[in-house]
């Protein structure tokens, strides 16, 4: 027999850290276990940086550096996570069109444990992506040259710079409410900044109008950030520039995230 | 109103300049099942979930155990379940990870949350499918774990959105006797559904919608009586004209038949099916005709939908015939020749 009279209507709801870490946990499962997840995050990022080092590599020359590698792998580590995090809005648009979010909305819980259980578990993700990327590129030749504190604060700093990619793709996600949209939606911005900033080559190098737009634009702030950390040299500047932009976009997009979450429903 | 388990009054919405729910008034006593009946786009869904938040109303208001479920969303979340057509488990858990992820996010602890999964799996009978991810169930399989989801907090009202849609009649009758007991036990439910049969055998009272308006609403007998009871149903060997037939027949029912030449069927509408198969019987063998098919039904969704359309307005309950099904005897009468729709 089931016992279905309600034994206890005054239970204290999940508070939201326990909801958090249980989407969390349902999330890093799935990723887990779909396969075309667990390449994206494996194989994507290792072919990049194996593809423009040997493609690329030869082809481009930054002054004052002897490997491209060291050059590349900073900046490219922007490029694979911003990838990675348009499946942040295409795993939410999905969660939308199976009704998992109607699933969610139902239960006591606030939308904000069901967003942040999302961004929290690709955050783990991007952590796992930044490792192996690192050890792809120190196979190849790639080194850290300003020391283990430098290169935690480089990871540290690069989860960072997903989970704002994270939280940019959720609302995109959450607005056009398709999975292949939403993968579109995302990767656009993602390819147009990359290419236009100093991810891969230096901006030295593009011509004058183009130089302007690299500069203010903020994956070349990320990748300067990322570079100095890793490779020595003055880091105060790109890092807090980063940090500047971070923080804008989250103040953005996160609350903008949860307001169209409260509306968004599958019907 | 206030002793109601859930009740809507005067809710409306719209999307995009269609009107999914126009003016609806119900309500369902505690311990009661309600079952909410209407062809396609009648407004079953988006009344469930209005009452379920997640969809506020243009107006109206509605109410589950007394509380707004706009204003008051957090509290009356607490005493629901939900389970149905857009309500989803995921299918890359196992049943068991579902169900246990729904128990801690309704607050139950790590323990608690896994006896209460492996008490419904149990129940449920997917105990052996328990630790498979979803995706490799079958689809009554994947309904009855959908159903144990709604049932994880032990809710004081259950919703079911077209809970039978895809099951086999095997896997229908066993839902229906799951969702016996726990009415038994109290639980209020409400349901929709596109079948008047699956109304009738749940239901204590019935809410049928068509086009987002409220049509009729009744007890099950009721609802039945206003849609001209039951279908006679005579059908004539391929070739034939069903005409004599139908000349045959002309007065038996309690309405107008329906003569499809194509098929070379007779539909009557009798108000008691099977005390007229006597008379059925002397005067199809008095006219001498052939017939290849004999059946009494209970009327389809679209023919009760047509009947009821023809009714006086809702709020006017007409007396219960007599010779109805008899209470508690799950076939009823005239088992032997009915047929669902």
């Amino acid at each position: 027999m089931i016992t279905a009279a309600a034994p206890a209507p005054q239970r204290a709801p999940a508070s939201v850290l326990t909801s958090t870490g249980t989407i969390t946990a349902r999330n890093l499962r799935r990723l887990t276990r779909v396969p075309t997840l667990i390449a994206l995050a494996t194989i994507q990022p290792v072919l990049l940086v194996l593809l423009f080092t040997y493609a690329f590599g030869g082809a481009v020359h930054v002054p004052g550096m002897s490997r491209y590698i060291d050059y590349l792998l900073p900046g490219i580590v922007v490029l694979a996570i911003g990838f990675g995090a348009s499946q942040t809005g295409v795993a939410i648009a999905e969660d939308l069109a199976s009704g998992m979010i109607d699933r969610f909305r139902s239960l006591p819980i606030t939308g904000t444990a069901v967003l942040a259980g999302r961004v929290a578990a690709d955050a783990v993700r991007n952590l796992g992506v930044v490792v192996l990327m690192a050890g792809a590129g120190s196979a190849i030749g790639f080194r850290f040259h300003a020391g283990p504190g430098a290169a935690l604060t480089a990871a540290a700093l690069a989860v960072a710079v997903g989970t704002v990619f994270s939280w940019l793709n959720m609302l995109l996600g959450l607005l056009v409410r398709n999975p292949e949209a939403a993968g579109l939606a995302g990767l656009f911005p993602i390819i147009i900044l990359t290419f236009t900033s100093s991810t891969l080559v230096p901006v030295a190098t593009m011509p004058g109008w183009l130089q302007a737009f690299a500069r203010a634009n903020p994956v070349t702030a990320m990748a300067g950030a990322l570079r100095a950390l890793c490779l020595g040299g003055p880091t105060a500047r790109p890092v807090i520039e980063t940090l500047a932009w971070l923080a804008g976009i989250l103040a953005v997009t996160i609350p903008a995230a949860i307001s169209r979450y409260r509306h968004a429903t599958t019907a | 109103m206030r002793d109601a388990a859930v009740a809507a009054e005067r809710l409306t919405k719209r999307f995009a300049g269609v009107t999914a729910l126009d003016d609806v008034t119900f309500e369902l006593p505690a311990g009661g099942v309600l079952g909410l009946l209407g062809p396609n786009g009648a407004g079953k869904t988006t009344a469930v979930r209005i009452l379920a938040t997640l969809l506020a109303p243009d107006s109206g208001q509605a109410r589950v155990a007394g509380l707004d479920v706009v204003a008051q969303a957090a509290s009356v979340r607490r005493l629901i379940g939900l389970s149905g057509q857009y309500a989803a488990v995921d299918p890359f858990l196992t049943g068991r990870e579902n169900l246990v992820m729904i128990g801690r996010l309704h607050g139950l602890g790590r323990r608690a949350a896994h006896c209460r999964a492996s008490e419904l799996l149990d129940r449920l009978g997917l105990i052996e499918a328990a630790d498979r991810q979803a995706r490799t169930y079958s689809g009554g399989m994947r309904r009855r774990l959908d159903v144990a989801a709604g049932l994880v907090a032990a809710p004081l009202v259950l919703f079911l959105d077209e809970p039978a849609t895809g099951l086999d009649p095997e896997g229908r009758l066993a839902l229906w006797q799951l969702l016996g007991e726990l009415t038994a036990q109290g639980t209020t439910l409400l349901l929709t559904t596109q079948y008047l049969e699956e109304a009738d055998r749940l239901a204590t009272s019935i809410v049928v919608l068509g086009h987002g308006r409220l049509i009729a609403s009744g007890t099950p007998s009721q609802i039945k009586a206003r849609s001209g009871g039951d279908r006679l149903e005579v059908t004539v060997p391929p070739g034939d004209d069903p005409g004599p037939v139908a000349r045959a027949l002309a007065g038996l029912g309690a309405g107008p038949s329906v003569v499809d030449g194509v098929t070379g069927r007779v539909v009557v509408p009798v108000a008691d099916g099977p005390a007229i198969l006597s008379e059925l019987a002397a005067r199809l063998a008095a006219s001498n005709v052939r017939v290849a098919e004999v059946a009494l039904r209970q009327p389809t969704m679209e023919e009760a939908f047509l009947a009821l359309t023809h009714q006086p307005g809702p709020g006017t309950a007409l007396p219960e015939p007599a010779g109805n099904r008899p209470a508690g005897s799950p076939g009823g009468a005239g088992q032997a020749k009915r047929r669902s729709p």
